[in-house]
């Protein structure tokens, strides 16, 4: 591997890694955090007919996992691209 | 046409379908037979992985788990969901460019060590034969209560089935039958869906009607559930009874576990690129959440339904669909005060499931020979009702009662294939051929991986026909061992350049033996032990959490006091970390 190759792989793990690491932040929130945690607080504040925390818990967190890995997917071919490491 | 010759239709055009894929989409080479060459569109392995991962269990128990015990339900549906997400951000890249056949290969070769590989053999037959059980057992029940035929004959049809396009055709054939399997899966499941949500609420969204009134009530759905649970004195649907702690770790073990398991991960070196693979995670994903935001509506209406037409209700009076389950003793009623009326409160009516005497009971029910227990309620219904007799409760037309005996049937099918498949590679590839016979031609390696599979088929169905006691018991050990063993050994074997095969075995052996004691001790050894004795308040169900928290602190710390793996070790995991040559895919 030559030198500039070498840093490119080196800036895109890390690019990898900071959107990695805030996406799995969101993922705890919405079903650790939203789901289970504080889902009593949550559920004092009705949202379209359901008790939030319970929704968050029975649909909206799936819906954000869902959205979450298709910004991943976009996001990521943007770095491969950025960095020169997409494929062919 | 009547309801019966639907069904017969139904499931024989299936069914045939199936085959003809099989004959269509035949292997011919062992990397056809393992990864379908790596040639598999992403929308199409997305929908391969959500029939492949949806099982009987996702397709028949959820939605009745869920409406039986309302928030705590929620464990299954965050669990089973947001492992995708973890799949897709820390695993499925790597491991499709790392570019190989199984997960124990990558194991064994992350690690060089053939101890390491060996190991995960191990973990991925006892995973995966854990899981086929129940499936085989979904096929058989499905069979009886629609085909009428029994459940063993139910279960060798399922089993002849299966063993044709899994041992045809391999990866290839599992791959185009799990898309076709998936489509029925998913309308089966949709349409009574639909229709229950306009009956109760008016709107033809599932996951809308939920949130919305009740026709002619003037209270949401959920109002109404928590008003009338209360009343009968089941508890608010909403709030849960599991302790916060337990569900934060069953639902990380369910994610963690859903994210380790083998037939999931292996789907996704089936893509042709990188990025492909990432994208059929998000595909995967959003085909499951379909039915798994679905599942809480349809628990939720159904289970209005129950509460709103059964309590009180004189037994002679009941709604016909109540008549038709008795007679498959999925429902039963023991008349403990004697008013001929069906009185429904919680706890158990009488202890175990049903069992019937011969002549009928005061008012023509089937007469219970069961001890009644102290609690006032009178009615056994078995939680799998909730999906198998909506049709009717909901009064639905005879066709989509044979569409959710296809969608049934479908859902075992597919995933059962997948785990077959499982076990057959990791016996050919990584036993056979990597391990004890490495100079086997490829032409023997394939034919020993359709010998494989072939025995694990007949296996599974002696499983089905002979079911272990404990099957409902173990599904706590498929996600449990695989969340303490394989994803933490993966995820440090790619984001770690440090960990080495000391800190790697040394990980997996104390998150396995942690896991697989506790389980034991809590279900068989001392099974009447309750919340009060759990570590923690935890239950075995989420113990794999604590077992993988083991591992990853294990691991580090051996694995700071041992040598860093070799050089090459670090250039693989170099090369893997970026998606750039990706071995190129072979059309199909």
């Amino acid at each position: 591997m030559s030198g500039s190759k070498e840093e490119a792989a080196k800036a895109y793990w890390k690019d990898n890694l900071r959107l990695m690491l805030w996406l799995l932040v969101v993922w705890f929130v919405v079903s650790f955090g939203c789901g289970v945690l504080f889902v009593h607080e949550l559920n004092a504040i009705q949202f379209f007919g359901f008790p939030l925390g319970f929704w968050f818990a029975q649909q909206g967190s799936i819906y954000v996992f869902v959205a979450m890995i298709f910004f991943y997917v976009w996001k990521m071919n943007q770095y491969d691209r950025k960095h020169d490491v997409h494929e062919e | 046409m009547d309801t019966q010759t639907l069904i017969y239709l139904f499931v024989g055009a299936t069914f045939a379908l199936y085959i003809g894929i099989a004959i269509w989409t035949r292997a011919g080479s062992t990397s056809e037979y393992y990864v379908a060459s790596k040639g598999v569109h992403p929308v199409l392995n997305g929908m391969a992985t959500g029939a492949d991962w949806m099982s009987a269990a996702s397709f028949i128990s959820m939605a009745g788990i869920i409406s039986f015990t309302g928030f705590d339900g929620s464990v299954y549906l965050m669990g089973w969901t947001g492992g995708y997400v973890l799949l897709a951000m820390c695993l499925a890249p790597y491991l499709r460019k790392f570019g190989k056949f199984t997960v124990p290969e990558f194991i064994g070769e992350r690690y060089y060590s053939q101890t390491a590989r060996v190991v995960a053999v191990i973990c991925v037959i006892f995973i995966s034969f854990t899981y086929v059980a129940g499936q085989m057992r979904g096929v058989g029940i499905v069979f009886s209560r629609y085909l009428e035929v029994d459940i063993n004959t139910g279960v060798i049809i399922g089993m002849c089935i299966v063993f044709f396009y899994s041992v045809l055709g391999g990866m290839k054939g599992i791959t185009y039958t799990q898309v076709a399997q998936y489509c029925v899966m998913i309308f089966a499941y949709m349409v009574p869906a639909i229709y229950i949500s306009m009956l109760i609420t008016g709107n033809p969204i599932p996951q809308l009607g939920f949130g919305s009134e009740v026709i002619g009530t003037g209270q949401s759905v959920l109002e109404r559930l928590n008003g009338l649970g209360t009343e009968l004195g089941f508890g608010v649907y909403t709030d849960g009874s599991k302790s916060t702690i337990d569900v934060f770790f069953i639902t990380m073990a369910l994610m963690v576990g859903t994210a380790g398991l083998p037939h999931v991960i292996v789907r996704f070196f089936t893509t042709p690129t990188v990025r492909a693979a990432r994208l059929s995670a998000g595909y995967a994903l959003l085909f499951i959440a379909i039915l798994y935001t679905t599942a809480p509506a349809v628990a939720a209406f159904a289970r209005t339904n129950l509460l709103t037409s059964i309590p009180g209700v004189e037994y002679v009076n009941a709604p016909q669909w109540v008549k038709n389950w008795e007679k498959s003793g999925l429902i039963a009623w023991l008349d403990k005060n004697g008013d001929g009326k069906i009185q429904y409160g919680p706890g158990a009516p009488f202890a175990g499931a049903p069992t019937f005497s011969a002549e009928a009971g005061a008012h023509g029910e089937r007469q219970v020979t069961n001890a009644p227990t102290d609690a006032a309620t009178e009615l056994y219904v078995d939680r799998d009702i909730m999906v198998l007799a909506n049709p009717e409760i909901a009064d639905l037309p005879g066709w989509v009662i044979a569409l959710i005996a296809a969608g049934g049937l479908a859902a075992a099918l597919s995933t059962a294939a997948g785990l077959l498949l499982v076990i057959s590679t990791s016996i050919s590839h990584d036993l056979l051929k990597s391990n004890m016979m490495p100079n086997i031609s490829e032409k023997q390696e394939l034919l020993a991986a359709r010998v494989a599979a072939g025995v694990a088929v007949v296996v599974a169905g002696l499983f089905g026909i002979y079911p272990p006691a404990f099957v409902a018991q173990v599904v706590a050990f498929a996600f449990g061992l695989a969340a303490a063993s394989f994803f933490p050994a993966i995820v440090m074997g790619i984001f770690s350049k440090k960990m080495n095969k000391e800190g790697a075995i040394a990980g997996m052996v104390v998150g396995l033996t942690f896991t697989f004691s506790y389980i034991v001790y809590y279900k068989f050894i001392n099974p009447t032990a309750g919340a009060a004795d759990w570590w923690f308040g935890i239950s075995p169900e989420g113990i794999g959490t604590l077992g993988m928290i083991f591992n990853f602190v294990v691991a580090v710390a051996v694995a700071s006091v041992t040598s860093a793996p070799p050089e090459r070790i670090q250039h693989l995991i170099e090369d893997i970390r970026v998606p750039r040559g990706a071995g190129a895919a072979i059309d199909h």
